[in-house]
């Protein structure tokens, strides 16, 4: 086990850190586009609520590793054999909208229940002052329900940091597909994998470590 | 307590309010003057939160005419929320904002809409606060008071605003009954400086004391109206008299 992290230790903390790399912008395009449909979904507006929901349906019904596949490989190929140009994504790119549509889909439904657990008394009596819808959401209501959605969130920053591995497929090298390319030349599994969930591990303890902080703050802010 | 029978506040024709196939307001008509304090009384169900959520459109209506100020409540053109800052509400469960201490519960809209500085608003909050006897909860937040506090802080929430007419909606039927006292002597002092006051109601005590006028409401409908002294010691219609015998 030494062994293997004398020789691939940087190897494998590289391979993490583009594991990162790509679990920051999945993340980042996540959030947006939680936002963006979780706010959707509340609004009193039925074409936006439907197309909130047809999202949250289709990206919870197909799983990820299909999802992958299909923008990797799928959506290039459609493009060539129908619109006749030649398009490819780099693994990336790919990896980064199916983390980001994935994690969007979870995070949409986190923000919906989240605003949703607000009593709808606060957004009235905010409406009955003369504030406007909006105005009353970003002063009233979000600033309750985020901090209820907070535990909720860092779950599903988790959730996404360790479904990084699964775009392993497409040949993105992050820690699981660079972990397979140490087993193929030292037949090490059972260290090489070891080392592997301990390094997943280690990060996301951290991750936690970081959350509870944050969340610790907000409490103290509110008193 | 001082109407002025020239100048229309409140008029309201041929109110109609639907939930699906349930139609909860059947047809209301109502003239309610400056000054004037109007309570609303009637069993549960009657339509009476209805009505006064008609009032300033936290429930559109589906047919009829509201007009406030001269303002069409229920015009898609009208600006609502301009119309709304005029129109202070009182709710059952006080919803106060819990994400905030008790004077930037006063502060909010008066700042966000740019009706005062946030200097001139804390001092109109402190006043505010003063008359309805909580100056020392101005640093407190909502899970900190008790009912009949939050009450008071929510009735000085909506004057922040310095409305002309004031909507309650039950707004002791939440409370312990010792705390009822206190929001009813709020109430009262507020309808002797002339507020225009649209209160709906089960102090039937509050009602016979310091309404102008009573109307009673069942089952969407205005069956019968009066001044207090016509409603309680006299009253016409049988559902009324059924109803006042079952609660007085």
């Amino acid at each position: 086990m030494i062994q293997i992290l004398h020789t691939y230790g940087s190897l494998l903390t590289g391979a993490m850190g583009q594991t990162l790399l790509l679990a920051l912008w999945g993340l980042f395009f996540g959030c947006i586009l939680g936002i963006v449909f979780g706010l959707s979904s509340v609004v009193e507006n039925k074409v936006s609520n439907i197309i909130a929901k047809v999202y949250v349906n289709i990206i919870r019904g197909v799983p990820m590793i299909v999802l992958a596949f299909f923008v990797f490989y799928g959506v290039p190929y459609g493009i060539r054999t129908i619109l006749g140009f030649k398009y490819t994504l780099t693994a990336l790119q790919a990896g980064t909208i199916c983390l980001a549509l994935n994690c969007g889909a979870y995070m949409s439904e986190i923000i919906r229940a989240g605003i949703q657990s607000i009593d709808p008394g606060q957004m009235e009596a905010a409406r009955s002052l003369g504030l406007s819808y909006w105005r009353s959401m970003f002063r009233v209501v979000l600033p309750q329900a985020i901090k209820n959605m907070i535990p909720s969130i860092v779950n599903q920053f988790i959730i996404t940091l360790k479904d990084t591995s699964i775009l392993s497929v497409i040949g993105f090298p992050e820690l699981v597909n660079k972990a397979q390319n140490v087993i193929a030349i030292t037949f090490k599994s059972f260290q090489t994998w070891a080392i592997v969930a301990v390094m997943y591990l280690i990060v996301i303890l951290l991750l936690q470590q970081l959350a509870l902080a944050l969340e610790r703050r907000l409490h103290r802010d509110r008193k | 307590m001082t109407a002025n029978r020239n100048n229309i506040k409140i008029h309201v024709k041929d109110l109609k309010k639907s939930f699906g196939h349930n139609e909860v307001l059947k047809g209301i008509s109502v003239d309610i003057y400056e000054g004037e304090v109007v309570c609303v009384i009637g069993p549960s169900g009657s339509g009476k939160s209805t009505f006064l959520r008609c009032l300033n459109r936290l429930e559109a209506a589906t047919a009829g005419e509201v007009t406030v100020d001269g303002y069409h409540i229920n015009d898609k053109k009208a600006d609502i929320n301009k119309i709304r800052e005029n129109i202070g509400m009182v709710f059952q469960h006080f919803n106060l904002f819990a994400n905030m201490n008790v004077i930037d519960n006063l502060t909010l809209a008066p700042v966000d809409l740019k009706k005062a500085t946030k200097a001139e608003a804390q001092e109109i909050a402190l006043k505010l606060l003063e008359t309805v006897g909580l100056s020392d909860k101005a640093a407190s937040y909502p899970s900190q008071l008790s009912g009949g506090q939050k009450q008071r802080v929510a009735i000085a929430r909506a004057l922040a605003m310095s409305p002309d007419v004031m909507l309650f909606d039950e707004p002791t039927s939440a409370l312990d009954p010792e705390m009822v006292g206190e929001v009813l002597t709020v109430m009262k002092q507020l309808a002797k400086d002339g507020m225009t006051m649209v209160v709906v109601t089960h102090e039937m005590g509050f009602a016979r004391e310091v309404a102008d006028r009573v109307l009673f409401m069942d089952d969407g409908v205005i069956l019968e109206e009066g001044t207090p002294d016509e409603i309680f010691s006299n009253p016409q219609n049988p559902r009324t008299i059924d109803f006042l015998n079952k609660v007085l």
